[in-house]
């Protein structure tokens, strides 16, 4: 270590002004915890609305906001920073970085979501109540008919947006330039090349979000009629728009998640990942489809026969990588020698709802029966089966996985255990038999609902408190350990674990890789 | 537990599952077959891909669940060392593409028959409004028929006051009615956000979006009571406009239909007549229990919109509460019912307003005085 290697600064400032990839990365997870929380919290409202018909607890336009800001709370504040929150710690430790590349920058994107979450909460609070037209914002619902708090959420939108943008241009610049020499791009772990593209589809889809949140807030206060059609505009257009950006997130969210099962399923397999090659190129194959595929958000807006058909063929190729992704996870396994800590329990419990929720949008790929799935519960299921068995159960193993490198302490493996199985029950009671209601006939985001949907719905609201309630051992158990948890300081804290961040010292001192590490030019990525 | 026995648990549980797949009523786990030639073939659809799925599920699932329970490192097992295989991983590229193709042709050949609305001997005019549907019956003579269905389920049901019944929610004040066998064109379109008109069993969806104008179309073979929602988020009362259709044979739709015409021509009759103020109040009722409760309250006591009971509007000047009435206010969530209401119903409602709820004006609205206000 060199001289000039110094710690953190002491108290507040160290964490307003700290251009360290670690605290930047140790606020992402935390805040993003936070909102992980408010949204949940807003869900749980959602279904204990829900745990009857008929009206008990809220007003159906309460409802709606309820729903919008569960939506936005979870993709904006919760799923998207974790991940950018797992990055600044890993990827410069990973490719045997000493930092992001753009330390200032780095502080900056963080400190914007706060208060733009804070925006984006204080409209609960204002006249005619927080947005109230879901999370997609479909106009002209959010321009015409919306309560004034639009602008607010329009505004809240954009500084997540630049944090966003910002994010991904330093996570694009660290691993283009950053890596220790021998570090070759097939030689970073998959997490990083993840990530890496990731970030490219970031940069390439918030400007257009910014785009269609710039047109609605002309569209409210300068009179255009972008989105209406008594102007001359165009409802639908608002949708293309929309779902550019929404098809390409959808894939920002689940690809850092595939990164990390990536790494955590070979070290407890105890084998190599299979197939590295093949799920690089995958991950690639999967960002680039998914960029002509937004239209089967929309199937039934009244689209040509033609423009159907090419949505709906290049939407089930998506298939064929996500296969060849899974197959090379299962074939990981095959063979190893397994073991089961947490995070091993939550990659596994990840392999087989997100191959669920794969099958059930593989289903949904297909238009004429999208028109009887389009907008109901069966959607909703889908979208939770790979949101949060895919994403959040990818982060609640990464944090699992990495937590004894962060803190050097260990986490206490029978309480993760029970946190993994209340958590895979709970969640499979909460969305499972919403493919069932959906099926049968109920749309999504309506407050109240007819009676045969009654049993389903209620069990659902159970499985949903008891997941809910699952959260709260997750974060007793991470505060317990950076507490009073056992020390741990082997390097290595896994035996089977591979990769550069394994090599530093436990806990991983404020500065690592100033000097870069060797690579060996005969071993593999790890 | 052993593992016969959970065999044995997983079997009955499927088949008691089973069993309930063709009860298809209280606790439906799947999609309806739906009554329509179309519908079924969509259920078709539905019923391959999803066996498909199960099939290339179980055999993953299979796969990892041996890797599970046999390869432990606790039963000693001893990992192997292999990262790639190229003939596997491009079998595995191939063989789901193949499967795809024989997904994608039963599925063009079905959408292909989904956009064909071409022939239809009826044609329906679709018009969602925040929250209910208009439904207008084009003639090729002009002679248009056209009225509002609203959802009747009230507010008792829904505030829990009263037990529910059973099409809480999924029943309407006026339905659709069509005559089986006969291809009918829906020709949707909305007044002000997006909706989006479901008819599960018909195996017909589609948005409703205002400066549109999208098609469905229906042959029903069956005559009964279909029922379906609005599957787009329209804004607050979203799960609150069902759909409901009546499918009946040629003779009673028929009846049905000059039954409309003959009544379409008494409202024009009786919008220059002089009511008396339990007619107009007896009318009002139902029409305030249709229209402006949802948001009024049943007390006139206010809600999403202000209160009736003791409003300055209600007790003041007519004009004005006339204006907002048929104008709505903009920028709120009150309609311009001008355009949605008779003249009769609009003169009802107002004088129920007013002499409702201790709003003992005494005052009488009559049709004429609706047409004299539109009229400036």
């Amino acid at each position: 270590m060199g001289d000039h290697s110094h710690g953190p600064a002491k108290g507040l400032s160290r964490w307003l002004f700290t251009t360290n990839h670690k605290d930047i990365g140790t606020m992402y997870l935390w805040f993003s915890f936070a909102m992980f929380i408010l949204g949940g919290a807003f869900a749980m409202i959602i279904r204990a609305e829900l745990f009857q018909p008929g009206m008990q607890l809220v007003e159906p336009g309460f409802f709606n906001q309820m729903t919008t800001l569960h939506g936005l709370v979870m993709v904006f504040g919760a799923i998207m920073p974790s991940f950018v929150g797992l990055a600044n710690w890993m990827i410069p430790m990973m490719i045997g970085a000493p930092d992001m590349a753009l330390p200032r920058m780095n502080n900056w994107s963080f400190w914007i979501l706060p208060p733009g979450f804070l925006m984006l909460a204080s409209t609960l609070f204002m006249e005619g109540g927080a947005p109230a037209f879901g999370w997609t914002f479909y106009a002209p619902l959010s321009t015409t008919y919306a309560a004034p708090s639009v602008t607010f959420f329009i505004f809240a939108i954009h500084a997540l947006g630049i944090s966003s943008i910002m994010g991904s241009i330093n996570i694009i610049a660290t691993v283009m330039n950053m890596r220790a020499p021998g570090m070759t791009y097939m030689k970073m772990p998959l997490f990083v090349w993840t990530w890496l593209i990731t970030a490219f589809l970031l940069v390439a889809v918030m400007p257009v979000l910014a785009g269609a949140v710039t047109m609605m807030l002309m569209d409210i206060h300068f009179g255009t009629s972008f989105f209406s059609a008594a102007g001359g505009g165009d409802p639908v257009l608002f949708q293309h728009i929309f779902w550019f950006f929404g098809h390409p997130e959808v894939y920002i969210i689940i690809l850092p998640a595939f990164g990390v099962v990536s790494q955590i399923i070979p070290a407890f397999s105890r084998k190599p990942l299979f197939g590295y090659a093949s799920m690089v190129y995958a991950t690639a194959a999967i960002a680039f489809l998914s960029f002509i595929v937004w239209a089967h958000h929309m199937y039934t807006v009244g689209m040509p026969v033609a423009g159907e058909l090419f949505f709906m063929y290049a939407t089930m190729l998506i298939a064929v990588p996500t296969g060849v992704k899974v197959f090379n996870w299962v074939t990981t396994m095959w063979q190893g020698a397994l073991s089961f800590e947490t995070p091993m329990l939550f990659s596994i419990g990840f392999l087989v709802l997100f191959t669920i929720g794969g099958f059930t949008g593989l289903m949904l790929s297909i238009a004429p029966a999208d028109f009887q799935y389009h907008d109901t519960y069966f959607v909703v299921a889908h979208f939770h089966y790979v949101m949060v068995a895919g994403a959040v159960f990818s982060m609640t193993a990464a944090v699992y996985y990495w937590l004894p490198k962060w803190t050097g302490k260990m986490y206490n493996e029978s309480m993760g255990k029970i946190h993994f199985w209340i958590s895979f029950v709970g969640f499979n009671i909460a969305f499972f038999p919403q493919h069932f209601v959906g099926l049968a006939g109920m749309p999504r985001r309506i407050p109240d609902y007819a009676l045969q949907f009654a049993d389903f719905n209620m069990m659902s609201s159970i499985g949903a408190f008891i997941y809910g309630a699952s959260q709260i051992l997750f974060l007793y158990n991470v505060v317990a350990t950076i507490v009073g948890g056992k020390t741990v300081s082997d390097e290595k804290v896994w035996d089977g674990a591979e990769g550069l961040e394994w090599t530093v010292a436990t806990p991983a001192p404020y500065h690592t890789f100033e000097v870069p590490p060797k690579i060996d030019p005969a071993h593999a990525h790890s | 537990m052993s593992f016969k026995k959970i065999v044995q648990a997983v079997a009955s549980a499927t088949l008691a599952l089973a069993s309930n797949f063709t009860a298809a009523q209280e606790n439906q786990l799947n999609m309806a077959r739906g009554v329509t030639e179309l519908g079924s073939e969509i259920y078709d659809l539905h019923m391959l891909i999803l066996w498909i799925c199960v099939v290339i599920g179980l055999v993953v699932f299979g796969v990892m669940f041996y890797s599970i329970i046999f390869h432990r490192k606790s039963k000693g097992y001893k990992p192997a060392n292999f990262h790639e295989s190229t003939k596997v991983e491009i079998a595995w590229t191939v063989v789901p593409f193949l499967i795809l193709i024989g997904m994608a042709v039963p599925a063009t050949s079905t959408l292909l028959e989904v956009y064909n609305s071409d022939d239809a001997e009826i044609d329906i005019l679709v018009t969602g409004y925040q929250w209910k549907w208009k439904y207008e019956y084009l003639d090729e003579d002009g002679e248009n028929i056209s009225f509002f269905s609203n959802l009747s389920t009230p507010q008792s049901e829904i505030y829990n006051t009263q037990e529910k019944n059973p099409n809480y929610l999924l029943e309407v004040d006026e339905p659709v009615v069509i005559p089986v066998n006969t291809k009918v064109r829906f020709l949707l379109t909305a007044n002000d956000v997006i909706h989006s008109w479901w008819m599960p069993e018909l195996g017909v969806k589609k948005d409703a979006i205002p400066g549109f104008i999208n098609e469905a179309w229906t042959i029903v073979p069956q005559e009964g009571v279909y029922r379906g929602q609005c599957t787009e988020l329209c804004g607050a009362y979203h799960g609150f406009m069902p759909v409901v259709v009546h499918a009946v044979s040629q003779a009673e739709y028929d009846e049905w239909l000059s039954a409309k015409r003959a009544d379409a021509e008494a409202q024009v009759a009786m919008a220059s007549m002089d009511l008396s103020l339990d007619d107009l109040m007896s009318k009002g009722e139902s029409i305030y229990s249709g229209q402006c409760v949802a948001c009024h309250g049943a007390n006139g006591e206010g809600g999403v919109g202000k209160p009736i009971a003791g409003s300055a509007i209600v007790l003041g000047d007519l004009t004005k509460h006339l204006g907002v009435t048929t104008k709505g206010v903009p920028g709120t969530a009150m309609q311009a019912f001008g355009s949605q209401l008779s003249d009769v119903d609009i003169a009802a409602v107002v004088t129920y307003q007013r002499n409702a709820f201790g709003n003992n004006t005494g005052d009488i609205v009559q049709p004429s005085d609706v047409v004299s206000y539109k009229n400036g």
